[in-house]
């Protein structure tokens, strides 16, 4: 009977096929670690965004006069209302970790090089429309923070010479941020932005599954096949990796839980306090500081004087990104085999990210500018240094098949 | 352990970090009015039940707490209705009948008139604890002090300038500042340095820190009225993930032992 239904659908759609090429005949390298969990749980986060999602518009009112009202219906009067509610807050920041984490993996083992650099752009352009999407899902809650960080970042864009001021005025739909901006941002939040994201994320996956996984080792596993054609370090994705991501999705779920239910607000970083007052076009906050995943950059404009310049480096610190593939010269992937340059400069990279994002929530002192500068340029000096040095690199030998 | 390069260069790259911003992180922290610890359990319902009658008899004349429903109170305190109606209601609706336990809690005073009368908008208190913080609010409660050169005759330590006349006076009495002398590099200069009862009120000042206490609590509890639960439920879920766990690593190991 269930033999015969696929057969039937398969007559009509490749069901059988589409299984058998992205699952159960996927080939994926045996020697996977934990960097490798993070892919996965990328998907799984967007798909409780979007589901935990659907369930706050059917409370919400992208209204100014009661938005901020209609949060706190959902937050009390709504049957489970606060549960939804902080799956999707924590579910904002669950998914900047998890991609960071992804994005990191990339970089130690070289999965944006050849072939895998349409991967990347993929990846790259998912990471952008999720940064669009917390930046607008962030407004909706329509607290100080919500208005003022839209405020600061809004103004970012009046920096441009020309076309600056119609562009903000553009962008809010107002002369300030007001009703027409929280109106249009929602319509992006929920209908555009998540259609984008689910687009491209299917491009990246069809692209990956096309070349095929790297791994640890940045060994290409097409190369030793046997009689059949099959890698010898492959193991179809189905059921071995199903069954391991689902251990992976259990530990994740595991942190995820203890944040939802016992440090939902994530200590004023995930859910600042000032956003639990209604935001007041009239009263600045004293300190207005994004939430923590956009901080590095945050921290960049911050230390450069001028603000056009600032709002370029800015941008720039995530635009040269983009093209890692072509920045990085060495033919070895795998930091395992790479020089010690390298692995010097990828630490040098990571600890500066880390310590801008720290920086920019703090207040804007002197020595703290100062710092800020200086991490600026580590940032941005990473990628010269990778692209003076990949080319002659003195790297290890990378043995054939995958190790462990 | 296989030697592995690049944890220990970036173990090496973070110390190092680390040294470099331990005295810029130690400077970067502080600023403001010290705040007192607020020793509240927001698992007491005797204490929230004490914070409910306080919020009941001195704030909700003026401050309304909007987005809270009385019969919430009711429910999540272990009260019965007639007991939050008969504490907390005391308003009429248009039509002149009784405002029904199931409403939102406002106030009758308009913006209008509260600008008239103390120079700004009263406040709604439902966020309050969750914007500022419990310590901050158990501090403002006890850090009224006179000074005649507000409108009021107090004014706060926490909150400087405050628009809100002292309405706990008659229980907590009546407060001076105290003043010590600091040198500022050659500048003597006098800094505020505690306060100094000069009027006793009707609690003594362990029974209005006890009173501020249950206030806060009550406070922190409208602010997120869900904690309890979300607590309880927490722990649950955390156990059922972690039995969970043990099968699906069992899962895993058994389709990998093939796997060399």
């Amino acid at each position: 009977m269930g033999n015969k239904l696929v057969a039937w659908i398969d007559d009509r759609f490749p069901l059988t096929k589409m299984w058998n090429e992205h699952l159960a005949e996927y080939y994926t390298p045996k020697n996977f670690n934990f960097w490798y969990f993070f892919g996965s749980l990328a998907l799984l986060v967007l798909v409780i965004q979007i589901v935990s999602g659907i369930f706050l518009t059917m409370h919400y009112k992208p209204d100014g006069a009661t938005a901020f009202a209609s949060v706190e219906y959902i937050m009390r009067d709504v049957p489970y209302g606060w549960l939804i509610r902080y799956i999707h807050s924590t579910g904002a920041t669950a998914f900047f970790v998890v991609v960071y984490l992804h994005m990191l993996r990339g970089l130690l083992y070289g999965s944006y090089k050849q072939p895998r650099e349409l991967i990347w752009l993929f990846g790259m352009f998912i990471y952008l429309a999720l940064m669009a999407e917390a930046f607008m899902g962030y407004l909706l809650p329509w607290g100080q923070m919500s208005y003022w960080g839209a405020q600061v970042i809004i103004s970012l864009f009046g920096a441009i010479p020309v076309i600056g001021d119609d562009l903000t005025l553009w962008i809010r739909g107002d002369f300030v941020i007001g009703d027409a901006t929280l109106n249009r941002f929602f319509a992006l939040h929920v209908i555009a932005l998540p259609f984008v994201l689910v687009f491209l994320v299917i491009a990246h996956i069809i692209a990956l599954h096309e070349v095929g996984s790297n791994n640890p080792d940045g060994v290409e596993i097409k190369k030793n096949k046997d009689a059949n054609g099959i890698p010898l370090d492959g193991i179809p994705f189905h059921p071995y990796y199903t069954v391991k991501d689902i251990v992976g999705v259990v530990v994740f779920l595991f942190f995820f839980s203890v944040i939802l239910f016992y440090f939902p607000d994530g200590g004023g970083y995930m859910l600042e306090h000032a956003n639990f007052i209604a935001s007041d076009p009239l009263k600045t906050p004293e300190h207005i500081a994004p939430v923590w995943y956009f901080t590095p950059f945050y921290a960049i404009l911050r230390a450069v004087p001028d603000k056009l310049l600032g709002v370029g480096a800015m941008f720039a610190a995530i635009a040269l990104l983009f093209f890692m593939p072509w920045i990085d010269r060495c033919k070895v992937k795998s930091v395992r085999y790479r020089g010690t340059i390298y692995k010097v400069n990828l630490a040098v990279f990571i600890v500066s990210f880390v310590v801008l994002g720290w920086l920019a929530m703090q207040p804007a002192t002197p020595t703290l500018t100062f710092l800020s500068q200086l991490f600026s340029f580590f940032y941005f000096a990473f990628f010269v240094v990778l692209y003076v040095t990949s080319k002659n690199e003195n790297t290890k030998p990378v043995p054939d098949r995958v190790t462990s | 352990m296989k030697y592995n390069g690049i944890k220990n260069t970036f173990i090496t790259v973070f110390m190092a970090t680390a040294v470099l911003l331990t005295p810029v992180m130690a400077s970067a922290a502080g600023g403001g009015v010290a705040l007192d610890d607020a020793p509240i359990d927001i698992n007491d319902k005797e204490s929230l039940r004490r914070g409910a009658k306080a919020f009941a008899d001195y704030c909700y004349s003026c401050h309304a707490a909007s987005f809270m429903r009385f019969n919430r109170i009711a429910k999540d305190l272990e009260m019965s209705e007639d007991e939050v109606r008969e504490m907390m209601i005391h308003t009429r609706g248009k039509k002149g009948d009784p405002t029904k336990i199931g409403e939102l809690m406002k106030v009758s005073m308009t913006d209008d008139y509260a600008k008239n009368a103390f120079g700004t908008a009263v406040p709604d208190l439902s966020l309050t604890a969750r914007a500022r913080g419990a310590d901050w609010v158990y501090t403002y409660l006890r850090s009224f002090y006179t000074d005649p050169y507000r409108p009021t005759g107090f004014n706060n330590t926490v909150f400087p300038d405050v628009g809100m006349p002292n309405v706990l006076w008659s229980l907590q009495g009546v407060q001076d500042p105290v003043y010590k002398k600091v040198m500022h590099g050659d500048v003597e200069v006098e800094e505020m340095d505690g306060f100094k009862l000069v009027q006793e009120g009707r609690l003594s000042a362990e029974e209005y820190d006890a009173f501020a206490a249950d206030l806060t609590n009550f406070m922190v509890y409208i602010a997120e009225p869900v904690q309890a639960e979300r607590r309880s439920l927490g722990w649950k879920v955390l156990l059922f993930l972690a039995i969970f766990f043990v099968f699906a690593y069992m899962l895993k190991k058994e389709y990998w032992k093939d796997v060399h």
